[in-house]
C-alpha cells in the first residue's frame, strides 16, 4: 500500500460506508475539499450537510440528528472543531449523543499554515470528557477499521486524522480493536508507545536503535481513550522505560495518559515527546526535527533518557 | 373554553413552581414563571406525545434551551404523566432525576441536556432535519432566553435555520419561540447588551416572525396555527412575557432570576397566583385541600 493520509482513507471509507448505512451522515464546516467528505456529498447529497464557517451549530445540529437516529460525522480541523468544547461537553458528551468528531488536520505535521491551523491541544481537551473516546489510527488499513468500528460503536467518538500522508505500519491482517493496541515489533530495553503520524518514526528510530544495541519495543496506540493498560503493563513490566511519541503537545495528550496510567499502577520512567509550544510555520519534516519527532531525534531522547 | 381550561393548568403549574423552588432552596422562578404560559399551550393544547412511551420516534419535542427555567417544564411534566407531582419536590436533591438543568439522560420527556446557554437551538436543528429525514410529521419546539441570544452560537443557528435542509426537508416542522421577559441575570437584557431590534434581525436572517403576548394562551394558540400553516422555513415568534409574571412582588425585577422564594414568600406567591385577597386566604383554604396540603408543607419547612 502507497503511503496515504488518513483524512484521504477517511473519505473512501465513508464512500463505501454510506452504501451499506443510510444512517451515516456528514456535517461540515466549509472545510469538506480539506476534511475529504466531499465526495461523500457528491454520491450522497441529501446526507451531506455544509453548516458554514460555524463550528458549534454544526456539533449541535450533529447532536441533533443523532438523537434522531441518524449517525452524523461532524467534521473539520482539530482545532477548530475541539475549540468549540462547551458544545462538544455538553450538547455530545453529556448527552452521550451518537456523534463521530473528525478532526483533521491535527498536529504540526501540517506544515506551511502554521499555529492558527494545527490541533495540538485537542487530545487534551476531549480526554478530560466523560463518555467520549478517542481514536488516532496510523495508516490507510488502520483508518478504514476505525471508521467502520466507529459505525458501529454506539456514542460518541473523536477521530483524529492527519492531513499529511501516512506510510502503512500495520501488518495486512491487522483487525483495530477498540481499546486495544498493537504491538508491532517486540524489544526489552525500551518501549516505545507511538499514535499517528509519529509511529512510523518510532519504527526507524527503532531501527537506529538496533545498531546501537538498545532493543526497542514499538506500540501503535491508536485509541488514546480508552488505553490498552493491560498491554501497556505488560510492555512496561518488560522494559522498565516507556518513550512516547506523538504530533500534540506534552501536556495532557497520549503521553499524559500513559503517564497517569503507570503512575497508579505500576511506576515507570516516562520520557514523553511531542510538541512544546503552539507550533509554527514550516515544512513538516524540519517541524519533525524541531520538536524531536523525527527519527534522529526519537533515537537521541531514548539514547539520553536510558543514558546510554 | 379551552383557554380557560389551560389557564387552569397554567395556574397550577406556577403553584408548583413556587413550591419546588422554596423546597430546593435555591433555582430560578422569574424565567419558570414567564415562561409556564407558552409550555401549558404546548404540552395541553398542542403537543403529539405519549408519557407512557416518551421515546415514540414520531412524538413532537420541545426543547428548553433556557435551561434555568427547567421547574416550568418539570410542572408539566408532571401533570402530563411523565412523573409523579410529588417528585417535584426532590429537585435539585442529591440523587434526583430533577437535576438544577436539564437532563435527558436522568429523566423521560426531557429532550436536550440545555442549560449551557445558546446550544439548544442547534440541537433543535438536528432534531428537526432529522425528523425530516425519516420522512416523519413530528415538530419541534425550541424556547430561547431573551438574554440568551447574546450567545453567539444561536445566531449560527439562527442563520442556518431557514437555509437547512433545503429544499427537499426544509425545516418548517420547527418553531422557536423566543420568552422575551427582558430580564437576564445581571439586570436588564437592554442595560446588559441590548439585542434590539430582535425582530428585524430574525427577519433579516431569512425568518417569519410572529408578535405574541406570551401571557395570551389565545395568541400563544394561534401563533402555533400560523407556524404549522408556513411552508418551506421555521417561524421565530417573539413573545412578550414578565419575568416572575403572577406574583407581584417578583415581576420586572431581576433579583428575582435566580433566588429562590423563602417558604413564607413562596406562600404569599401562591396566594397571589391563586388571585386569593389576604384577608380571605384562610377561608380559602377550607375549600382548596390541594393547595392546603402544599401551604402546610411550606410552613412546615419554615419552621426548619
Amino acid at each position: 500500500m502507497p503511503a496515504k493520509a488518513s483524512r484521504a482513507a477517511f473519505g473512501e471509507a465513508l464512500l463505501d460506508l454510506g452504501a451499506r448505512d443510510e444512517r451515516i451522515v456528514t456535517l461540515d464546516a466549509d472545510l469538506s475539499k480539506s476534511t475529504m467528505t466531499v465526495n461523500f456529498a457528491k454520491k450522497y447529497p441529501g446526507r451531506a450537510f455544509n453548516l458554514g464557517i460555524a463550528e458549534s451549530n454544526m456539533l449541535g445540529v450533529g447532536a441533533g440528528l443523532a438523537l434522531t437516529g441518524r449517525i452524523p460525522f461532524a467534521c473539520s480541523f482539530a482545532c477548530f472543531v475541539v475549540g468549540r468544547f462547551e458544545t462538544i461537553r455538553i450538547s455530545v458528551a453529556y448527552t452521550n449523543a451518537n456523534v463521530k468528531i473528525v478532526g483533521t488536520h491535527s498536529g504540526i505535521a501540517i506544515g506551511e499554515d502554521g499555529y492558527s491551523q494545527m490541533g495540538v491541544e485537542d487530545v487534551a481537551c476531549i480526554r478530560a470528557l466523560p463518555n467520549i473516546g478517542i481514536i488516532q489510527p496510523a495508516d490507510e488499513l488502520e483508518t478504514k477499521q476505525v471508521i467502520a468500528y466507529a459505525v458501529e460503536h454506539a456514542g460518541p467518538l473523536y477521530l483524529r486524522l492527519t492531513r499529511q500522508n501516512l506510510e502503512p505500519v500495520c501488518p495486512p491482517d491487522y483487525r483495530f480493536r477498540y481499546g486495544r493496541w498493537l504491538l508491532l515489533r517486540p524489544g526489552h530495553h525500551v518501549t516505545l508507545v507511538g499514535s499517528g503520524g509519529p509511529l512510523f518514526n518510532c519504527l526507524e528510530a527503532a531501527k537506529l536503535l538496533e545498531a546501537d544495541g538498545i532493543s526497542a519495543e514499538v506500540i501503535n496506540a491508536a485509541c488514546i481513550k480508552p488505553l490498552d493498560e493491560e498491554l501497556l503493563l505488560r510492555s512496561a513490566g518488560k522494559t522498565g522505560h516507556v518513550v512516547t511519541a506523538e504530533d500534540h503537545s506534552i501536556a495532557g495528550g497520549l503521553g499524559g495518559a500513559v503517564a497517569e496510567a503507570l503512575g497508579e499502577v505500576l511506576p515507570t520512567p516516562v520520557k514523553r515527546l511531542g510538541v512544546q509550544g503552539f507550533g509554527e510555520s514550516g515544512d513538516a519534516k524540519g517541524l519533525y526535527a524541531k520538536h524531536g519527532l523525527d527519527p534522529a531525534g526519537i533515537a537521541a531522547s531514548v539514547r539520553k533518557f536510558l543514558n546510554r | 373554553m379551552a383557554e380557560v381550561r389551560l389557564e387552569s393548568i397554567a395556574r397550577e403549574c406556577r403553584v408548583q413552581i413556587l413550591r419546588m423552588l422554596a423546597h430546593a432552596g435555591s433555582g430560578h422562578p422569574g424565567g419558570s414563571l414567564s415562561v409556564i404560559d407558552i409550555l401549558v399551550t404546548l404540552f395541553f393544547g398542542r403537543l403529539r406525545h405519549d408519557p407512557r412511551r416518551p421515546d415514540w420516534a414520531d412524538r413532537d419535542r420541545v426543547v428548553l434551551s433556557k435551561g434555568h427555567a427547567v421547574p416550568a417544564l418539570y410542572t408539566v411534566l408532571a401533570k402530563a404523566g411523565y412523573f409523579p407531582e410529588k417528585s417535584l419536590i426532590t429537585l435539585r436533591k442529591l440523587g434526583s432525576p430533577l437535576q438544577g438543568h436539564p437532563d435527558r439522560t436522568a429523566l423521560p420527556g426531557i429532550e436536550a441536556a440545555t442549560g449551557s446557554l445558546g446550544q439548544g437551538l442547534s440541537i433543535s436543528l438536528g432534531l428537526a432535519l432529522g425528523l425530516k429525514l425519516a420522512g416523519s410529521a413530528a415538530r419541534v419546539y425550541c424556547i430561547l432566553g431573551d438574554g440568551e441570544i447574546q450567545e453567539g452560537q444561536v445566531w449560527e443557528a439562527a442563520m442556518s435555520a431557514p437555509k437547512l435542509g433545503q429544499p427537499d426537508h426544509a425545516l418548517d416542522n420547527l418553531v422557536v419561540f423566543l420568552d422575551g421577559n427582558q430580564i437576564q441575570l445581571d439586570n436588564f437584557v437592554k442595560k446588559v447588551l441590548d439585542i434590539e431590534p430582535v425582530i428585524t434581525k430574525w427577519q433579516a436572517f431569512g425568518w417569519p416572525v410572529i408578535e405574541i403576548d406570551g401571557h395570551d394562551i389565545g395568541q400563544i394558540a394561534k401563533a402555533l396555527d400560523q407556524a404549522e400553516a408556513t411552508r418551506g422555513k421555521p417561524t421565530f415568534v417573539v413573545a412578550h412575557t414578565v419575568k416572575g409574571k403572577g406574583v407581584s412582588f417578583m415581576e420586572n425585577d431581576p433579583e428575582w432570576h435566580g433566588k429562590a422564594p423563602k417558604p413564607a414568600e413562596a406562600i404569599a406567591a401562591i396566594r397571589e397566583v391563586l388571585g386569593v385577597a389576604a384577608g380571605a386566604w384562610e377561608d380559602y383554604l377550607k375549600t382548596d385541600a390541594a393547595t392546603r396540603a402544599i401551604v402546610d408543607e411550606l410552613s412546615l419547612l419554615e419552621k426548619k
